[in-house]
């Protein structure tokens, strides 16, 4: 039992990284990259959501029609978004206001449905947990490397809380601005993705 | 009315729903390695999208701000729109088949299409007025399709060339896609 939920636990956190692996959600893994800070808070967000959406699919999954589960696996999922948007409005409201309108676009996600269909609907609560806060992590570390990458060619800082800085280039350094605008996203996700397949896959 | 029109070019151009606010990656990546594909896809969603604009946007004015419920915005927008979707391609099926045979498969895809969602998030953002709210779902549905044909078009062709193998699929698709928003980078400076 141990054994297995560790194994769930840990697929997420490499063999099925997502995006890099499995290439699902990749809306906010672009968009939202600008800085570390937005990446962390809004990969705590998906996992938050992941999470607890599977752990209800889960319970669930034996009173739930197969006919209509796409649309009940939506509603959980859309209670628990609105959960984390009234959250965040109250405790992190300027990560609230930079996330936008890619907070309520989490119902969306395609990782999170992608878990609930394949894995919480099949598996039991406490396996499907494991499998969510995997999952979660995994996406919350490429979402923060890819910011890294961004923040750091881009502005010359790393940021991870309120805006300010814990590692700066200083002034004689010259940014790299095309990283931070809409092409600079694709790019760098693309060679990200690049030196991932360059990694021999098990 | 030039205000209008400025709102239809800033939305399919310089606020390009894929290449500039990221949303609807998925069907991007997905739907672009052939020219069939990308053309129904994107004929899908303009159809899909002018109609969810509408229909969210009645539900959010007339019905959450009057109920005075907006915290059920994310809840009640994905039902419309996943019922809606539904019930087009119901409709289609029975009434237009010629037509289902082009959409059909694409149809399902869409309700989880974040573009759709999205842009029906961002018209009330905006707080746009009814007629605003219409052209700007209808131009962003445009923008989405003129950047998926794009696309396609120029994916086709790397295709053909010799990809490096870790290179291959959806890293050089990204990379493409960064020159494509570089292009319409250009824009910018247009309104």
């Amino acid at each position: 039992m141990a054994q297995s939920l560790a194994k769930e636990f840990t697929k997420g956190l490499w063999a099925e990284m997502p995006p890099f692996r499995l290439v699902l959600g990749l809306c906010p893994v672009l968009a939202v990259t600008k800085s570390v800070e937005n990446g962390i808070g809004m990969g705590v967000a998906t996992t938050f959501v992941l999470v607890f959406s599977n752990l209800l699919v889960s319970l669930l999954r034996n009173i739930i029609p197969a006919k209509v589960r796409i649309a009940c696996f939506i509603v959980i999922i859309a209670t628990f978004v609105t959960i984390v948007e009234l959250m965040m409005q109250a405790y992190a409201y300027q990560l609230f206001l930079k996330l936008g309108i890619f907070i309520p676009l989490i119902v969306v996600n395609c990782i999170v449905l992608g878990r609930s269909e394949a894995f919480a609907s099949k598996n039991g609560p406490i396996v499907s947990v494991a499998d969510g806060l995997g999952i979660g992590i995994g996406f919350t570390m490429s979402l923060a490397s890819l910011g890294a990458v961004r923040e750091f060619l881009g502005n010359g800082t790393l940021t991870i809380w309120e805006g300010l800085p814990v590692f700066s280039m200083g002034p004689d350094f010259i940014p790299f601005r095309f990283m931070l605008e809409a092409p600079g996203a694709f790019v760098g996700l693309g060679l990200m993705l690049f030196l991932m397949n360059l990694i021999p896959q098990k | 009315m030039s205000d209008l029109f400025v709102l239809a070019i800033s939305c399919i151009f310089i606020n390009n729903i894929l290449l500039a606010q990221f949303l609807g990656q998925c069907p991007f990546l997905g739907t672009s390695k052939k020219m069939e594909t990308a053309v129904g896809m994107g004929m899908a969603v303009i159809f899909v999208l002018v109609m969810a604009g509408i229909i969210t946007w009645i539900v959010d004015v007339y019905l959450l701000k009057a109920l005075n419920v907006e915290y059920l915005r994310t809840v009640s927008f994905i039902l419309v729109i996943a019922s809606l979707v539904q019930f087009v391609e119901m409709f289609l099926k029975k009434s237009i088949p010629a037509l289902y045979a082009g959409l059909g498969i694409f149809l399902p895809l869409i309700t989880t299409n974040c573009a759709v969602m999205g842009v029906c998030l961002i018209n009330i953002k905006e707080e746009y007025s009814f007629l605003q709210a219409v052209i700007a779902s209808f131009a962003y549905a445009v923008g989405f399709a003129l950047a998926l044909i794009l696309f396609a078009g120029v994916r086709e062709r790397v295709d053909l060339g010799r990809v490096p193998k870790p290179l291959q699929d959806t890293s050089i698709g990204l990379v493409t896609a960064g020159i494509i928003a570089l292009t319409f980078m250009s824009f910018k400076g247009m309104v």
